[in-house]
């Protein structure tokens, strides 16, 4: 008997042994794949148990935490949420991030190990660090003084630093709050429902994720283009341009929306916005050249990000000739971003080149320790600085005598060009009024702000200079904002 | 598990040879081992409170005094009428018991609703009770032979019981009675336990050697039907019983345990055989006949089945989940989300919750405990020299080790899940009192079994070791 009490022994140590080398597999060897699961409740768990850390704007935050007792404790709340909602995206905890809350999410949940002041100690201890600040480049009167331009129009807003890339406003209107999808209820399902079937699409990022012809602002580029490479060198010659301009090969002609536009010369066509004096030059330019222009101001790059990926703009590469006149005044495929002709406003002020724009001006812990700070960096040259200074003049000319004469501040030296686009089919929308200008106060030793505005349902008869009459004024408010915050 | 104890002779009946010394008791070592279990449980308590509320839990003193005491007069009572018996059985029995209520109280924070923890301190406290009349009146374990038959009847009224009641949660395991419900199947398993060990005892001979030799082989010797008739009978109705019941586990232990003293007793391969194949007829028709098997057996080859058709994680995923979550070291008690399993996390699924908040560490530990438990049991039963007491021995251990292994392995994904109850850990009033019951018998054999042996030997000389 014995003998089989011993055998039946080994039996249950097998068993042991089963149960140990089983309980290993599940807690160690396949732990990770359970973690991962998107079953899995306890990432949101642990993520959502502490208060998220904030977007600060102007060392102020715009976000918060609030305790909710539930399983998933704490819920993001917003100060200003529609004014910084394409700023901060929300956080949700049923849909996710967006935006600065998505690419800083492991900052501001408290997982980045860079928040860590040991490496791999909370790996160790399983504690959790508090989440982390995100100190944002925004300027809040900038901010707030584009929100309040714009008002009810739908319409987008970006400004920035043009000698260091620093974004200081980024606007999107009809906006909405990004605090309604924080939670988890039904209030968030009902939420999200109806911002998503709005039909003014409240949770579109107009200003970095919405490209639009970019009209008449458009010229700047090709001036550039021009300039660079030689096909004009007198801003005061008078051009050979006919008009109305017949478009190469075909029978189709392009009219002016102003008088004294043929053989103008370069000013005066750039101060009263000509569009047959550009859409001959572009040709002139030759595709080559203008493509490489607009790829150097940031066209046709899809890589854009700050921190958040912004949409690509686009200048068609493959076109014929009349296609490429009409591109050269924003029109055909041409497309882009308001964050996109705000940079080429701040190439044009900083003397060429075009700074990489960031949101995120530095990341810290709670405690205020800095976790990682960014300073500008230089993306690509644009054009010469000659062509720059040029440029700058003949932008000056546009806000002190020609289309932009809303955009002038006092004390201040300001350079703007104006955009109406046409779009929809057989150009039968509401046009676009679009407004770029920088602007340099007298006691400043270089430009402090380059803006890009875009009104898309602009309140004018069909026509008119609308760039002028309806954008200006709102990027005067954004450039103002900025000058005073100066001093 | 095999090893030769230093403690106890070796109980070879073929060298009677009287003990040159008085053997060591051990019971000073038994009471320090009961004083750490009883801090390690009140530990345990102000770990809970401490991650939860930051400060010590007011009744950790009480908790403490209570626990303390219960072992203490269990301990007495072991002083007093079973001097030689195991030191590690009561401290371990202590320590267990100790843990579940803290992880039972820890999870009644999560569902402040409906505690728990209470009812099964009441419970461990009957379950001590009892431990200290079975140690105090059980004055030799041979007394239970008498009682083969009427255990054995008795097990088949407890397992008939329920039937009479309305099912719980798709199995008829409870007997409802003025807010309380107690699972008479639990019980059912120390009488079979008895019934099979003296039957086996007075039959072993018969079973072995009698009976008609199948394809001349040796080993395949079949007993006659006289001999076996009883022995099945007993095992099919209760068989039967359970899968009117739908309670597997409970099924699943008793053919393990039928199988294991049956081949304890006889020594017969075939018996083995012939058991493995029964039971893979009867778990194949039982896992593609019966629906709520098979839905087990599904969730175990599957467990994520339900995710991935858009239904969110089973009550297995869950516990997976919450065992990855432990990973080495554990949340900490406290700590960990294994409320997420659902309704059964206190009971069937407690051991989800030690693996996430004490990791693969606290959950080795624990089944080493349990381990500790089965050995000192064999270890009587290798010490005993009366075939029933080894045969009870045997028995009562293999309960223990089945009952860990097809609820820690159902838990674990290692076979599929059936309900049961983690012994002295889950929360369930007739598992705790059982048990407790177990371990007082494994205490009076194994007091027995170190007992200086005076001329107590009156069993059948053993020639087949």
């Amino acid at each position: 008997m014995t003998k089989y009490i011993r055998r039946a022994a080994a039996l249950c140590a097998l068993l042991l042994i089963a149960l140990l080398a089983n309980a290993a597999r599940i807690q160690v060897i396949q732990a990770k794949r359970y973690d991962d699961s998107s079953a899995n409740r306890r990432p949101a768990i642990a993520r959502w148990s502490q208060p998220r850390g904030n977007i600060t704007v102007d060392g102020r935050p715009v976000t918060g935490s609030n305790d909710t007792g539930e399983q998933l404790r704490y819920e993001r709340t917003y100060t200003d949420g529609p004014l910084y909602a394409p700023v901060t995206g929300f956080a949700s905890q049923v849909y996710g991030t967006t935006f600065l809350e998505h690419t800083e999410d492991s900052l501001l949940d408290g997982s980045d190990p860079l928040l860590s002041f040991l490496p791999l100690w909370n790996d160790l201890t399983r504690d959790q660090n508090a989440g982390g600040e995100v100190v944002t480049t925004i300027d809040a009167a900038a901010q707030r003084a584009a929100y309040e331009g714009l008002g009810a129009r739908r319409g987008a807003v970006a400004a920035l630093e043009p000698g260091t890339g620093r974004i200081l406003a980024l606007v999107s209107t009809p906006s909405y709050d990004p605090g309604e999808l924080s939670g988890n209820g039904r209030a968030v399902e009902r939420a999200w429902a109806r911002l998503n079937s709005d039909a003014a699409r409240p949770m579109l990022n107009r200003a970095a994720r919405q490209t639009y012809p970019p009209g008449s602002t458009f010229k700047v580029v090709t001036t550039a283009a021009a300039l660079d490479n030689g096909v004009l060198t007198d801003l005061d010659k008078p051009t050979r341009s006919p008009a109305p301009y017949r478009l190469p090969g075909t029978t189709t002609s392009l009219a002016n929306e102003v008088e004294g536009c043929a053989d103008a010369s370069l000013r005066y066509a750039f101060t009263w916005s000509c569009n047959t004096v550009f859409a001959k030059l572009g040709v002139d330019v030759g595709l080559g050249a203008m493509t490489n222009t607009a790829r150097a101001f940031g066209f046709n790059d899809s890589g854009l990000r700050i921190p958040y990926a912004v949409a690509t703009s686009s200048f068609d590469t493959d076109m014929d000739k009349a296609q490429l006149a009409l591109s050269s005044i924003g029109q055909y495929d041409t497309r882009a971003t308001p964050l996109q002709m705000a940079l080429v406003t701040a190439a044009v002020a900083n003397g060429g080149s075009v700074q990489q724009p960031y949101l995120v001006e530095r990341t810290a812990t709670k405690a205020g320790r800095t976790v990682a700070a960014r300073g500008p960096r230089t993306l690509r040259r644009a054009m010469n600085p000659a062509t720059a200074m040029r440029l700058r003049e003949l932008m000056r000319d546009v806000v002190e005598k020609g289309t932009g004469t809303r955009a002038a501040i006092p004390d201040a030296t300001v350079g703007g060009k104006t955009g109406t686009a046409q779009h929809g089919i057989g150009n039968s929308g509401i046009p676009y009024a679009w407004f770029i200008g920088w602007a340099q106060s007298d006691r400043a030793m270089e430009p402090q702000v380059a803006v890009a505005v875009v009104v898309e349902n602009a309140d004018v008869k069909r026509g008119d200079i609308s760039g002028g009459g309806d954008a200006a004024p709102v990027a005067k408010g954004v450039m103002e904002a900025v000058l005073k915050a100066a001093g | 598990m095999t090893t030769k104890a230093g403690t106890t002779l070796a109980a070879d009946p073929s060298d009677p040879s009287p003990p040159a010394t008085r053997l060591p008791r051990r019971r000073g070592v038994e009471f320090t081992l009961i004083v750490v279990a009883v801090l390690l449980s009140v530990y345990g308590y102000c770990a809970v409170g401490l991650a939860r509320t930051g400060t010590v839990p007011p009744g950790a003193a009480d908790y403490g005094a209570g626990l303390g005491i219960l072992a203490l007069l269990a301990h007495l009572a072991v002083r007093w009428r079973a001097p030689y018996g195991d030191p590690l059985l009561l401290p371990i029995a202590v320590l267990l018991n100790g843990l579940g209520l803290v992880l039972i109280h820890r999870l009644d924070l999560e569902t402040p609703g409906d505690p728990a923890a209470p009812a099964q301190l009441n419970w461990s406290t009957l379950g001590v009770a009892l431990f200290i009349a079975v140690v105090v009146l059980l004055r030799d374990h041979r007394a239970l032979q008498a009682y083969a038959y009427v255990s054995g009847a008795g097990a088949l009224a407890l397992l008939a019981l329920p039937i009479l009641f309305p099912p719980v949660n798709g199995a008829r395991i409870w007997m409802r009675m003025d807010g309380f419900s107690i699972q008479p199947g639990e019980f059912a398993k120390v009488l079979l336990a008895v019934f099979f060990a003296s039957y086996l005892a007075a039959n072993r001979t018969a079973l072995a050697y009698s009976g008609r030799q199948i394809w001349r082989f040796r080993r395949l010797q079949l007993p006659t039907g006289r001999v076996l008739g009883p022995i099945v009978a007993i095992w099919l109705l209760s068989v039967g019983v359970l899968v009117l019941e739908r309670d597997l586990g409970t099924s699943l232990l008793f053919f393990g345990l039928f199988v294991i003293l049956l081949y304890v007793a006889t020594g017969r391969t075939g018996w083995i055989a012939v058991g493995l194949l029964l039971a893979c007829v009867g778990a194949f028709a039982v896992g593609t006949l019966e629906p709520h098997v098979h839905s087990r057996v599904e969730d175990w080859l599957h467990p994520f089945a339900s995710i991935e058709a858009g239904d969110g994680p089973n009550q297995l995923a869950q516990s997976l989940f919450a065992f990855a979550a432990g990973g080495v070291l554990g949340t900490g008690l406290g700590l960990g989300h294994s409320i997420l399993i659902g309704f059964a996390a206190k009971s069937d699924f407690i051991l989800a919750t030690a693996g996430e908040e004490l990791g693969l560490a606290g959950l080795s530990a624990i089944f080493l405990l349990y381990a500790l438990v089965v050995e000192r049991g064999y270890r009587a039963g290798l010490a005993l020299r009366d075939p029933f007491g080894r045969l009870l021995a045997i028995g009562l251990a293999s309960i223990v080790a089945l009952q860990v292994f097809v609820i820690a392995g159902g838990v674990t994904g290692l076979i599929p899940l059936t309900g049961m109850a983690m012994p002295f850990l889950a929360q369930g009033g007739s598992s705790v009192v059982t048990n407790w019951i177990i371990v007082a018998l494994l205490m009076r054999l194994s007091d027995s079994a170190r007992r200086p042996h005076d001329n107590r030997y009156d069993g059948p000389a053993e020639g087949l070791a």
